[in-house]
């Protein structure tokens, strides 16, 4: 297996407040990776550091071996890394459609084939293309929000707390979501609240306490892990 | 009847002239606000230049105004991108404010340097009187305001066309609605904002030379307009073109409306205190609708 996305003791953070401290962390090709740990662990921060919006002062961050550490967002994208935020993730004034075409603006080539694979893998926006992207559900703003994305075809996708926010039935929506483009290939590093459902989904996880990595594992060793049970999956009854 | 042929003559077409006006130089200030974030004060100045430009291209060529006004916009578009790459865009990372004031000292600067260049007499785009066109034996129209509805309909024709056809349109509607995001989708953000600084500079310089056409040119002429302008983008909901538009109609309207008399036989408005409409039209919106007609960005 080929390591797509690799950081190496990466340390950095806002200014001079240093908020990671040498954090390792890998996505293999076709894999779902959940970051998970307490508020405040540095969890969004440690995604934000793969995508160049963090000020590294240690450590690399490479993608299929190259290095990207301290490279500006705009060019991360066009090395083929998509980041969603966790809010104001999508354009609300303009139609779902036009989000999908934003999505593919640093494309040269003709996106349409992606349009379509994007509207078969998510029906609703079909329907739904002409509309405000700001008028849909939460859920199927999610979608929106992954599906420009996705329409660069990128080499990893990283998702900040997809759920947050969401309903538990529209929760259940967007796991369903991550799972079915994982399917199709693309691998995913998700920082999640909802540790439980999220590592359900996972081929692996990390959990970072304090900005530091604390234990890592597969989904299922995880689950049954008593103190990360303890910590974040509600007093060990996972 | 003869108080409706006097209110279509001297007040309902006069209103929708300057509100077509308005609504130019509306859209540039509420595209730069919303993708800038900062009110941009030098705004009226490229009006005011706009209307030079032409002026200087008129007494070269003798060609209708009309005819030089494209030429007139793409110099003043020009102008407006070597302004932001040499003023706005050192202050891109800076509090907004800093750009507002910026702004403000550019206006002072640009009007400074048309006084220098050009001086202050009023001049005229055309001389000599036009035959109105008469209608029903008393509406009269006259036929340069058939020509600048007729012009600033068609460009903001153009405008919807860019705006929800191309992909730099839609990029900078979709700037103006977040631009972290934009930044985050991979969009060049340098390159919206150098064509909000083109299509606002160009309309500018339309409206400049459309109202220059239907009254004089004047060093202070832009900057006159620059209120009713601000009201008109304020009305629409800032960061909304089309807004703007209907916003610039409608300040245009009541301006002209203002004077009509409505009740007695005196103007309800005294012609001279017509520019306060706007502003009052201005506060009332701030007040009770601050987020204007097409919901935009309140702050």
């Amino acid at each position: 297996m080929s390591r797509v996305l690799e950081l190496d003791a990466v340390s950095g953070g806002y200014g001079d407040t240093e908020i990671l401290h040498g954090i390792n962390m890998h996505v293999e090709a076709g894999e779902i990776v959940v970051v998970i740990g307490p508020n405040g662990a540095g969890k969004s921060t440690a995604m934000k550091a793969v995508f160049g919006l963090l000020n590294l002062t240690a450590g690399s961050v490479r993608l299929d071996g190259v290095d990207i550490t301290n490279t500006p967002p705009s060019d991360v994208v066009k090395q083929g890394v998509c980041y969603v935020p966790q809010t104001n993730n999508i354009f609300a004034n303009l139609s779902v459609e036009e989000n999908l075409e934003m999505g593919a603006f640093v494309r040269n080539d003709d996106y349409r084939p992606q349009l379509e694979k994007i509207y078969q893998m998510f029906p609703p926006l079909r329907e739904k293309r002409q509309q405000a992207a700001g008028d849909l559900s939460g859920g199927q703003r999610q979608m929106v929000a992954m599906g420009k994305a996705l329409m660069l075809e990128p080499k990893i996708l990283l998702l900040d707390e997809p759920t947050a926010g969401l309903s538990p039935k529209y929760r259940g929506e967007i796991f369903s979501t991550v799972r079915t483009i994982n399917a199709a290939g693309v691998p995913i590093l998700m920082v999640e609240q909802n540790a439980k459902q999220a590592l359900g989904i996972a081929d692996r996880g990390y959990v970072l306490v304090d900005g530091s990595n604390s234990v890592m594992g597969t989904g299922q060793d995880l689950l049954n892990n008593p103190n990360v049970g303890e910590l974040f999956l509600g007093g060990g009854r996972a | 009847m003869y108080a409706l042929y006097d209110f279509i003559n001297f007040h309902f077409i006069p209103g929708l002239v300057l509100g077509s006006i308005y609504a130019l130089g509306a859209i540039g200030v509420t595209l730069t606000f919303g993708i800038l974030r900062f009110a941009n004060f030098a705004h009226g100045e490229s009006m005011t230049l706009g209307a030079y430009i032409a002026w200087t291209l008129i007494t070269l060529t003798g060609w209708h105004p009309i005819a030089v006004l494209p030429l007139a916009m793409l110099i003043t578009a020009v102008v407006a991108v070597g302004i932001d790459r040499g003023f706005y865009k050192p202050f891109r990372a800076a509090p907004t404010i800093m750009l507002v004031i910026a702004s403000f000292g550019m206006m002072l600067m640009v009007r400074s340097a048309i006084q220098f260049s050009w001086g202050v007499q009023l001049k005229s785009l055309q001389s000599g009187i036009q035959q109105p066109l008469i209608l029903f034996d008393a509406i009269r129209i006259s036929p340069k305001h058939v020509v600048i509805v007729g012009a600033a309909l068609a460009l903001m024709v153009i405008i919807h066309l860019i705006l929800s056809r191309t992909k730099m349109g839609k990029a900078m509607r979709a700037m103006s609605d977040s631009p972290e995001l934009a930044k985050l989708t991979g969009i060049d953000t340098e390159q919206v904002i150098r064509n909000t600084w083109i299509i606002g500079g160009a309309l500018a310089a339309a409206a400049g030379v459309l109202l220059a056409y239907d009254t004089h040119v004047e060093t202070m002429m832009g900057f006159q307009v620059l209120l009713p302008v601000f009201a008109a983008a304020i009305l629409g909901g800032i960061g909304k073109p089309y807004g703007a538009m209907i916003g610039g109609l409608i300040i245009g309207l009541a301006e002209e409306l203002a004077t009509y008399p409505w009740i007695g036989d005196t103007p309800l408005v005294s012609p001279g205190y017509k520019a306060g409409v706007a502003f009052v039209l201005m506060i009332g919106i701030l007040l009770w609708r601050p987020s204007g007609i097409m919901r935009g960005r309140t702050f």
